[in-house]
C-alpha cells in the first residue's frame, strides 16, 4: 500500500472523485451512441431512409 | 481550409470519427497508464506540500480542459453564427456536458487540495467563484439546449449565450493577477518558465496529454451520437408521415 503521508485521505478522495466522474461520463456517452446507433439500425431495417440515402440507391439501381 | 470544408459533411465526419476512435482510445488508456505510474511511484512529495502534490496532477489537468471546453464552445458558436457550420452546433452541444463535469472536477479536487493547504475546503476569492460561474455557465447552456426542442434555435439561442459567457475565460486566468487570492499565481505557464520543477512537471504534462485526449475521444463519440440522434429523429418523422398517409 502507498504511503500517501497525513493527508493521504484527501488524495484518495480527490482520485476517487474523479474516477467516479469520468466513469458516469463515459458510460453516458457509450450508451446514447450504442442507443442512437440501435435505434437508427431498426428505422432502416424497416425500408425507411433518409432522401439522400434513397437518391443514393436509386442512382445504383439505374446503372 | 478545404479539410474544414469537407468535415462539413457529416456523413464524412462519421467515417473518420470511426476510424480514429480506436485508435484514441488505445492512445488514451496508454497515456493515462504511464501518467498514473508517474503520479503514484515516480513523482517526488512536494518540499512543502507533501504528497498533497499529487492532486496537482488531476487538478491541473482538469482546470485545463474546463476552460479548453468553453472555449471550443465559443468558437463553435462562432461557427453557428455566421458560418452555420453543419457541425459546429453539433461541437458545441456535445462538449458542453464534457466540459462541465471537467469543471466539477476541477472544483471538488481544488477543494480538497485546499483543505490540507489552505486549511479551508472553500473561500469566496476571484480565482474559485469565476471556476464557479464557468460551471453555472456550463449548465445554463446544458439546460438552454434541452429547453428548446428545435436544434437550430436551440443553438442559435446557446451560441449567443455561450459568446456572451466567453468573458469569463480571460477572467478565471488573469484573476490570480488581478486580484489578491488564496490561490497561487500561474506556475505551469508563465512568462518565464514554469516554477515547477521538472520532477513533477513531467508526470504533469502526461496526466495533461492523457486528459486532453480522453476529452478529444469523449466528444468525438458524442457528436457522433448526437448526428444519429438527429437521423434518427428525420426518420421517425417519416415513418409518422408515412403511417399518417396511409403508404
Amino acid at each position: 500500500m502507498l504511503n500517501l503521508g497525513p493527508h493521504a485521505i484527501f488524495i484518495w478522495a480527490a482520485y476517487a472523485l474523479t474516477f467516479v466522474a469520468i466513469a458516469i461520463l463515459t458510460v453516458s456517452i457509450l450508451v446514447d451512441d450504442r442507443q442512437q446507433r440501435e435505434t437508427l439500425a431498426e428505422l432502416e431495417r424497416k425500408g425507411i431512409k433518409r432522401r439522400s440515402a434513397r437518391a443514393k440507391l436509386a442512382s445504383g439501381k439505374k446503372k | 481550409m478545404a479539410t474544414v470544408t469537407s468535415l462539413a459533411n457529416p456523413t464524412r465526419f462519421l467515417s473518420i470519427v470511426d476510424a480514429v476512435v480506436p485508435f484514441l482510445a488505445g492512445l488514451t488508456v496508454l497515456l493515462l497508464g504511464i501518467g498514473l505510474y508517474l503520479s503514484f511511484f515516480v513523482a517526488p512529495p512536494d518540499y512543502q506540500q507533501g504528497e498533497t502534490v499529487k492532486i496537482m496532477f488531476i487538478h491541473v489537468p482538469s482546470a485545463w480542459l474546463a476552460m479548453f471546453g468553453y472555449m471550443l464552445i465559443a468558437v463553435a458558436s462562432l461557427g453557428t453564427l455566421i458560418w452555420r457550420h453543419p457541425l459546429a452546433d453539433v461541437a458545441a452541444k456535445t462538449a458542453a456536458p464534457i466540459g462541465a463535469t471537467f469543471t466539477f472536477i476541477a472544483l471538488v479536487t481544488g477543494s480538497l487540495w485546499g483543505k490540507p493547504m489552505w486549511g479551508t475546503y472553500w473561500v469566496w476569492d476571484a480565482r474559485l467563484t469565476s471556476m464557479l460561474v464557468l460551471l453555472l455557465l456550463y449548465l445554463g447552456l446544458i439546460a438552454l439546449w434541452q429547453a428548446i426542442e428545435e436544434p437550430g434555435r436551440a443553438g442559435r439561442a446557446a451560441a449567443i449565450l455561450a459568446l456572451v459567457g466567453a468573458i469569463n475565460i480571460p477572467i478565471i486566468k488573469f484573476s490570480v493577477d488581478w486580484w489578491n487570492t488564496l490561490h497561487q499565481p500561474a506556475s505551469v505557464f508563465r512568462m518565464g518558465g514554469s516554477t515547477i520543477d521538472p520532477a513533477l512537471l513531467t508526470p504533469l504534462f502526461v496526466m495533461m496529454g492523457a486528459f486532453t485526449l480522453l476529452f478529444v475521444l469523449l466528444h468525438l463519440i458524442s457528436m457522433r451520437a448526437e448526428i444519429l440522434r438527429r437521423r434518427v429523429h428525420a426518420l421517425q418523422q417519416i415513418e409518422v408521415q408515412r403511417a399518417g398517409s396511409g403508404r
